[in-house]
C-alpha cells in the first residue's frame, strides 16, 4: 500500500491505495460518481478530469501518480458548470448523459484556456470527448449561445 | 393537416432529467448501487467453435476472494431467448446460461464470482479448460444447409412458425410478394440488378452493458439494469433461472444509451444466476472490449435488389432477396430481415405494379446479432436506394425529380406495407424542403476543386414504422396530487431519448397544467403499468396513445369527486385545469381539495390506468442530402454538409426531435465510413475496441442541419409519428451516391473506406 496525498475538490485527501490503482477508480470509490469509464482504451473521453487545472484521463493516470496534486471533479465544479450547462439542456443536447460529465469538464478547460473560441476551435479541443447519442452539434450549439449571451451581457 | 394551437405539445422543453445528467449527479446502475456486491466476471470461449470437453475449476476456486465458479454442468437446460419481444418470440430458444457447445469466439464458458474484480481475473487465468475444437461456420453465404450446423441439439425451439431449421442452419425463412414480378420485370425497358453487403455495426452505447442484482426485502430477486425492456427482461430471467415472475423484479435506472442494443438481455441472466446461488448482490460491467464481441449488433446483410423500370422513369417493378447473418445465436433474427423489404419497397408505391420480398436468416459461429436502431430497414434502404441513385444516373435524370415521380404519397394504398394506407405523409414536401435549404442545384454537379479534392453531393430517402402494428403495447398511470399536481407512471424506458419528458408534455396538454407539474417514474415491474418496453420506434406513438387516454379517464374521474362535492350530477360540470365549475352556479372546487376528498371517505380513485396497442404502424419520412470533398489520391472522404427534412407527424418536442436525428445522421455517416466489424479466419473479433472501432467524433460529421415537414397522423398522440430509428436511415445510400459522383464507381459494401475508394479507381 502507498499513501497519497490529494487535494480533491478542495478538500486535502490522505488515502492507502495500491500501487497499480487507477485515478478513475481511486475517485468513484471516493464518491465521484460523475467520473465515468466508457472503454479500456483511453478513447472516450468520459473520464476527463482536472489534475492541477489541465485536463487529464482519469483512466490512464495512475492514483499514485496524483500524489501531491489538485485533481477536480464535476462534483467540485458544479457552480463552474452551472453556467453553461443549461444552454446545453435547451438544446436536449444532454441525451443519455453519460458522456456528459466528461465532456462538460473538458468544456470547463477549453473556455479557462480561450474565453472567446471560435467553433472550430470548440471542435478541436472538445475532439476526444465521443458521444453516441447527440451527433454533437446541439452541444455546440449550446455552448454558442453560452458565448454569444456572455457577449451579450459584456456589451450591456 | 390539422392546426392547433398546443400549450405543451410541439414545444421545445427541457428534458426533465438534463440537469442532473449535465451535472454528473449519480443516476446510473453502477452509481446508484452498493459498490460492495460481488463483481462478476465471463470466461469467454477463444474458438467459434467447439466442445468444452473437461473444465477444471478447483484451482480457481482457491483464489482468496473467490466466492464461487459456475460451469455448464451447474446450470438448468432449458432453452431460452434474450431477445426483448413480446411472447411468443419470433426468435428461437436456443440459448442456456452456459452451454457446454461454446458457437463464437466470446461465448460463455464459466461464472465467476469474487469479491473484487482482481480476484475475479486471478481466477479466470486459473480455470483449465480442454475444448474440442470444431470447424466453425463463418462465411453467411455458406451457412444454408453447410453440413457444419451451429444447432444441432435436439432440443431446439422455436416459439413461433418463422420458416427456421436448426437443421439447416436457418433461423427464418419467408417470400411474399404482390403482383406478377416476373412478368413486369421482362416488360420493362431497364433492369438492374445489384448486390449489397452491411456488416454488424456495434451501437456502441457510452454506457456498456451492466445489471446489478440482489435479493430484496422479501427475499425476491431484485434486478437494477441498464435496459430497454423491464417486462420482457423479467420474463425471460424467469425462463432461464427457472422461478416464477411473481419472485423476479426488474427496474431500469437511467440509461446510457441503447440504441437498440438493450433490448436484448445480453448480461442479465449472469449476476441474476449469481444471487441466486450465493445469496448476495452480484454486478456485472461489461468492458468495452466484451460489448464490441459479445453484445447485440446490427444483423450482417447481404441484399440482392433488381429494379424494373421503363425509359422515363417509372420504378415498376422491385425484387428484394435478404441474406441476413443471425450470428451464433437467433436473437431478433426473424424481424429485423423483414424491415430490409417491409421498410423499403413501400417507398416506391408511386408507380410500382409488383414487388417481391424474400429472405433467409442464418446462423454462423460470429457473434450474435441484435436489435440496432433502423432494425433491417437501414440494410433494405441502403441497397434500394442506391440502385435508385444508378438507375437516375443510367437515365441523365436528376435524382430528386426520379424520386419525385416515383414516391409514396399521402392517401395511397401502400401494399408493400403491410396494406396500410399512408395517411400522414409529406415526404414529397420533405424533398422539396430540403432539396432548397441544401441547395440542390448548385451542390449536386462535380466541381474539381483543382487540388486533387472534388466536391459533389448524393441524395436518399427512408422511412421506418411507428412501433409493431398489432402486438406492441403501451400503458400509462396518471396520478392526481394533493397540490393538484399529477404523477405519471410508465413502463417504457427513457434511454436518454426524452420519452419521461414527452409524455409529460402530453399529461400537460391533456390535464391543462404546466410540465413541471408533472412527475415521472418508470421503469420498474413492481409499480409500472405494463408496457413492451422502447423499442420499435413505438413510444411517443404507443404509450403516448395511453397517456392521452389515461388522462381522459382521469378528467372524467376528477369531474365526478368534484361534482358530489358540488352536490350535482357529473354532466353540470367542466374541468378547468387548477378547478372543476359547476356551470350553472358557477361554483367551483379546486383540484387540491379533490385530491383531498380522494383521500378520505371515499369511492373513487383520483387515478387512471390506460393501455393501448395499434393495428397500424405510421411510417414517419425523411430526405437526407450530403456534400462531399473526396480527396482523388487518398479515398479521403469529408462531410461538409448534411442536410435533412423529417415528417414524424407533428413533433411533441422540437428540439429534442432534432436532436434524435443529428444523432442518427452521424452515426449512419460512422457506419458508412468508419465502423467496421471483421473477423479473423478462425472467427477472432478484430474491431475489438474503440481504438479500432471507429466511432465519429465531432471532427468527422461536418454541419448539420435539419428541418421537419410537418403532417398530422390522425392515429397517433396530438398527430406524432415516431422519429428515433429512421434517421439512422438516409447517410449510407446518400454518402454512396456523392462518392460514385465523385469517383465513377458504385460501392455496394460497408463502410466505404479511403483504401477502398483509391483501391477502386479505375473499376468504372
Amino acid at each position: 500500500m502507498i499513501e497519497i496525498k490529494i487535494k480533491l475538490n478542495g478538500k486535502n485527501v490522505v488515502d492507502y491505495i495500491e500501487a497499480d490503482l487507477l485515478l478513475i477508480d481511486f475517485l468513484r470509490k471516493r464518491g465521484c460518481y460523475s467520473v465515468k469509464r466508457g472503454c479500456e482504451t483511453a478513447s472516450c473521453g468520459l473520464c476527463t478530469v482536472l489534475m492541477d487545472g489541465k485536463p487529464v484521463l482519469s483512466c490512464s493516470v495512475l492514483a499514485a501518480r496524483a500524489d501531491g496534486h489538485e485533481v477536480q471533479t464535476l462534483e467540485g465544479l458544479q457552480e463552474e458548470a452551472k453556467a453553461f450547462v443549461g444552454f446545453i439542456a435547451d438544446q436536449g443536447a444532454d441525451q443519455c448523459g453519460f458522456c456528459n460529465p466528461g465532456f462538460v469538464m473538458n468544456t470547463i478547460a477549453l473556455l479557462r484556456e480561450n474565453p472567446d473560441p471560435t467553433d472550430d476551435e470548440i471542435r478541436a479541443y472538445l475532439a476526444g470527448n465521443l458521444c453516441r447519442c447527440t451527433g454533437y452539434e446541439g452541444q455546440l450549439r449550446g455552448i454558442r449561445n453560452y458565448l454569444d449571451s456572455c457577449k451579450r451581457q459584456n456589451e450591456s | 393537416m390539422e392546426h392547433k394551437e398546443y400549450k405543451s405539445i410541439n414545444k421545445s422543453v427541457r428534458k426533465k432529467d438534463s440537469m442532473q445528467l449535465l451535472l454528473g449527479k449519480p443516476v446510473y446502475m453502477d452509481d446508484i448501487t452498493p459498490s460492495d456486491a460481488l463483481v462478476v466476471k465471463l470466461l469467454r470461449s477463444p474458438y467459434a467453435n467447439a466442445i468444452v470437453q473437461e473444465i477444471n475449476t478447483a484451482i480457481a476456486k482457491k483464489v482468496p476472494g473467490i466466492v464461487d465458479i459456475y460451469t455448464w454442468e451447474d446450470v438448468a437446460s432449458t432453452r431460452f431467448t434474450i431477445a426483448g419481444q413480446t411472447y411468443p418470440e419470433p426468435s428461437p430458444y436456443d440459448r442456456l446460461i452456459i452451454d457446454r457447445h461454446v458457437r463464437f469466439v466470446g461465448d460463455v464458458v464459466a461464472i465467476i464470482a469474487a469479491d473484487t474484480e482482481k480476484t475475479a481475473y486471478k481466477a479466470m487465468n486459473l480455470i483449465n479448460v480442454k475444448y474440442e475444437v470444431l470447424e466453425p461456420v463463418l462465411d453467411f453465404r455458406t451457412a444454408k444447409d453447410n453440413p457444419i450446423l451451429v444447432h444441432p441439439e435436439e432440443d431446439w425451439f422455436p416459439p413461433c412458425e418463422v420458416g427456421g431449421t436448426n437443421k439447416r442452419n436457418l433461423v427464418a425463412s419467408d417470400i411474399n410478394s404482390h403482383g406478377d414480378v416476373d412478368a413486369v420485370m421482362s416488360s420493362c425497358d431497364i433492369l438492374i440488378d445489384r448486390t449489397f453487403h452491411t456488416k454488424a455495426f456495434n451501437q456502441a452505447m457510452m454506457e456498456t452493458f451492466r445489471t446489478y442484482t440482489c435479493l430484496d426485502r422479501y427475499g425476491r430477486l431484485h434486478v437494477v439494469s441498464s435496459t430497454q425492456i423491464v417486462f420482457h427482461c423479467r420474463r425471460i430471467l424467469s425462463r432461464a433461472l427457472g422461478i416464477p415472475k411473481s419472485r423476479i423484479r426488474v427496474e431500469k435506472p437511467r440509461i446510457g444509451g441503447g440504441f437498440g442494443a438493450k433490448q436484448t438481455a445480453v448480461c442479465e441472466v449472469y449476476p441474476a444466476f449469481v444471487t441466486l446461488k450465493t445469496g448476495r448482490a452480484a454486478k456485472l460491467i461489461y468492458t468495452r472490449e466484451e460489448s464490441q464481441i459479445a453484445g447485440s449488433p446490427r444483423h450482417e446483410m447481404e441484399i440482392r435488389v433488381r429494379l424494373g423500370a421503363d425509359k422515363d422513369g417509372r420504378i415498376r417493378a422491385l425484387d428484394l432477396y435478404t441474406l441476413s447473418n443471425s450470428g451464433a445465436y437467433g436473437e431478433h433474427g426473424p424481424t429485423t430481415v423483414g424491415l430490409s423489404g417491409h421498410k423499403s419497397i413501400p417507398l416506391y408505391t408511386g408507380g410500382l405494379e409488383a414487388h417481391r420480398f424474400s429472405y433467409d436468416v442464418v446462423y454462423t459461429n460470429t457473434m450474435a446479432a441484435g436489435a440496432y436502431r433502423g432494425y433491417g430497414a437501414t440494410q433494405g434502404i441502403f441497397a434500394l436506394e442506391s440502385v435508385v441513385n444508378e438507375l437516375a444516373e443510367k437515365l441523365g435524370m436528376d435524382p430528386t425529380v426520379l424520386r419525385e415521380q416515383n414516391m409514396v404519397r399521402e392517401g395511397m394504398h401502400m401494399p408493400a406495407y403491410y396494406n396500410e394506407t399512408a395517411r400522414a405523409c409529406a415526404l414529397d414536401r420533405c424533398m422539396e424542403h430540403c432539396r432548397k435549404i441544401f441547395h440542390w442545384e448548385e451542390k449536386y454537379p462535380v466541381r474539381d476543386m483543382g487540388n486533387g479534392k472534388v466536391r459533389t453531393a448524393g441524395v436518399a430517402m427512408a422511412m421506418q414504422g411507428s412501433g409493431i402494428s398489432n402486438v406492441d403495447v403501451g400503458s400509462a398511470t396518471v396520478k392526481l396530487g394533493e397540490d393538484g399536481n399529477y404523477n405519471l407512471l410508465i413502463g417504457a424506458a427513457d434511454m436518454g431519448t426524452g420519452c419521461d419528458t414527452i409524455l409529460a408534455q402530453m399529461v400537460a396538454e391533456c390535464m391543462e397544467c404546466s410540465v413541471d407539474d408533472v412527475a415521472v417514474f418508470g421503469a420498474d415491474t413492481d409499480a409500472s403499468p405494463y408496457d413492451s418496453g422502447s423499442y420499435a420506434s413505438s413510444t411517443t406513438y404507443i404509450t403516448g396513445k395511453a397517456v392521452e387516454k389515461a388522462c381522459a379517464d382521469l378528467k372524467k374521474k376528477i369531474c365526478s369527486i368534484a361534482a358530489k362535492m358540488l352536490k350535482c350530477q357529473v354532466e353540470e360540470v367542466v374541468f378547468e385545469g387548477t378547478r372543476v365549475r359547476r356551470i350553472d352556479t358557477g361554483q367551483t372546487v379546486s383540484l387540491t381539495d379533490i385530491a383531498y376528498k380522494s383521500q378520505a371517505f371515499s369511492m373513487q380513485s383520483a387515478e387512471a390506468t390506460a393501455t393501448h396497442s395499434s393495428p397500424v404502424s405510421p411510417p414517419p419520412y425523411m430526405v437526407g442530402m450530403v456534400e462531399i470533398e473526396l480527396d482523388k489520391f487518398t479515398g479521403k472522404v469529408t462531410i461538409l454538409d448534411y442536410m435533412a427534412v423529417v415528417d414524424c407527424g407533428i413533433p411533441i418536442n422540437p428540439a429534442l426531435a432534432r436532436v434524435q436525428t443529428e444523432g442518427g445522421i452521424v452515426q449512419g455517416i460512422g457506419h458508412t465510413l468508419f465502423e467496421n466489424v471483421q473477423f479473423d479466419r478462425k472467427g477472432c473479433p478484430i474491431e475489438s475496441s474503440f481504438l479500432q472501432y471507429k466511432v465519429p467524433t465531432r471532427l468527422d460529421m461536418g454541419r448539420l442541419k435539419v428541418e421537419f415537414e410537418h403532417s398530422y397522423e390522425p392515429t397517433g398522440p396530438f398527430g406524432a409519428k415516431s422519429i428515433g430509428e429512421i434517421v439512422i436511415n438516409t447517410p449510407a445510400p446518400a454518402i454512396a451516391h456523392a462518392i460514385y459522383r465523385a469517383t465513377g464507381v458504385w460501392h455496394r459494401e460497408l463502410p466505404i473506406t479511403p483504401e477502398q475508394i483509391a483501391l477502386s479507381h479505375g473499376e468504372k
